[in-house]
């Protein structure tokens, strides 16, 4: 192996120490304070708070379209919207909560927090990283103008054929739908390979496997969950793309195509996609629950083997979407019994959660209470969930208002409570200042009544047998006083986040100041300032423990020797987390952003001629050589 | 181990005893210990999905159908055969410019980058005049649809590859030509080795599959 040492004269960090170190790293970590500055940042903080800030963003803007459909079918025939908005609102819902939310909410957490947890200065792979934000954005930014110029999706958020075909669906609007996916899938799998990397390769010195905090754990393991599933809705998204624009047969029967193909390709990502959203979720609890309940976590291996459980069993579930599809039953069979044996893993997780909470000593502070909001909402999910597996249960409710409830209680359960839960936890590190915690219980109590009241009714709506994707009923469905109450609970729900962006926005202003570790919690993101300087850590970290602050009282270890000339970061083994070599982390650069902006024209052009494939390649091509080109930094030289 | 639970007595952040120096590691390596290498590992797993899930459509469409190929006559396998050897025949150049990229000798890792342009550009070539022997057009029927998709699927890697490739030699007579980009070019390789193994099974089923 030939590895070659640099010159032995470079300015280290063992030469400074103090504010004078962290003074000369901040400077060179840091992002320029100028618009091409903030358009070039690398910066994973940086990255990662626009990412969350947008992800919210379209949070609710996905909640405003749920808030007019249950005014809508807040009684029977009700004018307020017709049928062809009211199909663009719920396409818009569900793609919007699953693509441009559910998926990058979690991974935003994880740009922001998992090069902080395993204790080093950047993701792996920064510049790839702001790519991914702004292929992102420009996907969500792309969706919602469409929308606005009544060009917006109107066939569901999974997009069957053939009503998104050629023949059902003429003009541009399930082509819209297929772009997104194309844009929101690319920023998503980029995401999921800089965690892969900056966990395997980028752990602070002495953070073994058994070592890696579990929210870290959750969130490697759902990174590998994206990367074997979401090609899969890119192929059937390009595939649907290709049968509309140039003729291609690949899902018409009369041609030797197949329906159902389309089915097959967007569910093999589709359920693992709900995994997806709920293990950055399990990430969440497994972080906050031992900071509250004052004991490291009860049961670390298991809950680390559950996450990998999940991982697997997540992707032999998908046929339990298409059980009324008249698939064999032998298939069928198999498809309930991986639907039934995944509730072990996930049950698990929870006793193991109850346990430490049990054993602890609980501090009953906001993001505690969201997170027992979570314990409750998510298990009845994971209960009609298991009814649901069954093939004669599904059969009779397939479609309807009950299958509504169900994935809105696993997914707001499993996801968006822990993640208020998060938002509490982690936004003095985020900002340098705490939430309140009087607004907090409001915030608190508001969502979990409304969310009850607005989605529970909903099971019972469905066992009546009310249809989902309906505009409207007649009054003589009955279903009109069961509607009323969802749509009021709804509204509660939606004064919930208002008082939550009150919360946020005051703290921001007025909030108590937090320092490095308001919490008193254990893992590395809470042993330097928050919020975090450029450099994240003035010393790289040495981890003896899984919970690094609560074993090392004293101090914690770290190493030194790093660059203070340029940016430099330590390269670990991927077991041991033994030092291997002192890499430079790439400088900012604007590239990344005329990349995203040739591969989004590429993709939008597509829409209209195959032939912006060809006319698109130059230009990106050109970009991404400018990217990869050497700058004359001391980064690109070393 | 006893457990571990939170004190009163709160962490001090700023008290940082040095356990160890790094100064003397290298800073770049080759293979695993370098994160180029697992993130191009990464996207074989992303790519590698996208080629199975498109077999994997192939072979769904097989079964859907009572008669395969839709078409008179199977497709002209010579060109694909030929191309099949060439990328076979890429592997020993690939493997020299590899193992002369460990060595980091710039002047036969200039020459090795010159011929792998070359071959690149040569499949991509070969690839093209594939498509004339198909005998079926894309929208002609989903037989036609996939068997194009399949060869324009991998066709998009040989592209992504020659552009690396051809950056990449340039790269190396510059002044830019040092340490790391030594390392960059043994990725380089890596992912070559990914194009040809993912043609194999693609070959098979575009060429092979409509004989049977």
């Amino acid at each position: 192996m030939s590895e070659a040492a640099t010159a032995p004269r470079e300015l280290r960090d063992s030469e400074l120490d103090g504010p004078a170190l962290s003074a000369r790293l901040a400077r060179i970590w840091g992002t320029q304070r100028s618009i091409v500055g903030w358009l070039s940042s690398v910066d994973h903080k940086v990255i990662g708070r626009r990412y969350i800030v947008t992800a919210f963003l379209f949070l609710f803007m996905g909640g405003l379209t749920a808030i007019v459909m249950r005014l809508q079918l807040a009684q029977p025939e009700s004018k307020l919207v017709g049928p062809d908005t009211y199909n663009q609102l719920f396409t818009m819902h569900g793609s919007t909560m699953m693509f441009l939310f559910g998926v990058p909410i979690g991974e935003a957490m994880a740009v922001y927090l998992v090069p902080l947890m395993v204790g080093t200065r950047n993701i792996a792979f920064p510049r790839l990283n702001a790519f991914s934000y702004w292929v992102y954005l420009s996907g969500g930014v792309f969706l919602w103008i469409s929308f606005l110029l009544n060009i917006g999706p109107d066939v569901g958020w999974f997009a069957y054929v053939p009503l998104s075909g050629p023949e059902y669906s003429p003009g541009k609007r399930a082509d819209v739908w297929a772009q997104m996916i194309t844009f929101t899938e690319l920023s998503g799998l980029a995401v999921a390979i800089e965690i892969i990397v900056t966990v395997l390769k980028q752990r602070a010195p002495g953070m073994s496997l058994s070592r890696i905090p579990l929210f870290v754990w959750a969130l490697f393991v759902n990174s590998f969950i994206i990367i074997f599933a979401l090609p899969a809705v890119m192929v059937a998204s390009t595939f649907l793309i290709l049968d509309r624009l140039i003729g291609t047969q690949l899902f018409n029967p009369a041609e030797g195509g197949d329906a159902l193909l389309f089915q097959h390709l967007f569910w093999f990502f589709g359920h693992p996609e709900v995994y997806i959203i709920f293990l950055p979720g399990t990430a969440f609890v497994s972080a906050i629950i031992p900071t509250f309940a004052r004991r490291e976590i009860f049961g670390y291996l298991a809950l680390v083997l559950s996450l990998i459980a999940t991982g697997f069993l997540s992707f032999g579930l998908w046929v339990h979407h298409m059980f009324t599809t008249g698939l064999p039953q032998l298939g069928a069979a198999f498809f309930t019994a991986n639907s039934m044996l995944i509730a072990i893993p996930n049950g698990l997780q929870i006793f193991c959660w109850i346990a430490t909470l049990w054993d602890g000593r609980p501090v009953w502070r906001t993001p505690l209470l969201f997170v027992c909001g979570f314990f409750f909402i998510f298990v009845a999910g994971g209960l009609s969930g298991i009814m649901l597996a069954s093939v004669p249960i599904d059969t009779q409710v397939h479609d309807t208002y009950f299958v509504v409830a169900h994935f809105h209680y696993v997914l707001i359960g499993g996801n968006v409570f822990p993640l208020l839960a998060a938002i509490y936890y982690w936004f003095p590190k985020f900002t340098g200042r705490m939430l309140s915690e009087r607004l907090g219980a409001w915030n608190f109590w508001l969502a979990f009544i409304g969310f009850n009241v607005a989605f529970f009714p909903m099971h019972i709506s469905g066992l009546m047998g009310m249809p989902r994707r309906v505009y409207t009923y007649g009054p003589e469905m009955g279903w009109g006083d069961l509607q009323l109450v969802s749509t009021a609970g709804a509204l509660v729900l939606f004064a919930s986040f208002l008082v939550f962006v009150w919360n946020v926005l005051a703290s921001l202003r007025s909030g108590a100041v937090a320092g490095p570790n308001p919490w008193g919690a254990g893992t590395l993101e809470w042993a330097t300032a928050s919020p975090p300087p450029p450099q994240n850590f003035d010393h790289i970290p040495v981890v003896t423990h899984r919970e690094p602050l609560w074993a090392e009282r004293g101090g914690l270890p770290v190493v030194t020797g790093l660059s203070i000339r340029h940016r430099e970061l330590v390269v670990s083994s991927v077991a041991e987390a033994e030092p291997q070599l002192r890499e430079s982390s790439p400088a900012p650069s604007i590239w990344p952003l005329i990349a995203a902006v040739t591969v989004g024209a590429t993709f939008i052009g597509s829409i209209f001629t195959p032939y912006a494939v060809l006319w698109g390649a130059p230009p990106i091509a050109a970009a991404l050589t400018g990217w990869f080109w050497p700058k004359n930094t001391p980064e690109d030289e070393e | 181990m006893s457990t571990v639970r939170a004190e009163p007595q709160p962490f001090e952040p700023h008290q940082a005893r040095v356990t160890r120096d790094l100064s003397g590691l290298p800073t770049y390596g080759f293979g695993p210990k370098s994160p180029m290498w697992w993130g191009t590992l990464g996207f074989f797993v992303v790519e590698g999905m996208g080629f199975a899930l498109a077999l994997g459509t192939y072979l769904y469409l097989v079964q859907q159908n009572p008669h395969w190929p839709l078409a008179p006559i199977p497709p002209d396998h010579w060109a694909g055969t030929l191309n099949t050897l060439l990328l076979l025949a890429s592997l020993w150049p690939n493997l020299i410019t590899d193992r002369h990229a460990h060595a980091q000798d710039l002047g036969r890792v200039r020459r090795d980058l010159v011929i792998m342009s070359l071959i690149t550009l040569a499949t991509i070539a070969l690839r093209l005049y594939e498509f004339t022997g198909l005998g079926v057009r894309w929208d002609q029927n989903a037989y036609g649809s996939i068997t194009w998709v399949l060869l324009a699927l991998h066709l998009t890697h040989l592209i992504t590859d020659a552009g690396d490739t051809l950056v990449l030699t340039v790269l190396m007579f510059t002044r830019h030509a040092t340490g790391k980009r030594f390392s960059d070019v043994s990725d380089n390789a890596f992912y070559w080795y990914f194009v040809v193994a993912s043609w194999l099974p693609i070959y098979v089923a575009v060429y092979w599959i409509p004989r049977w």
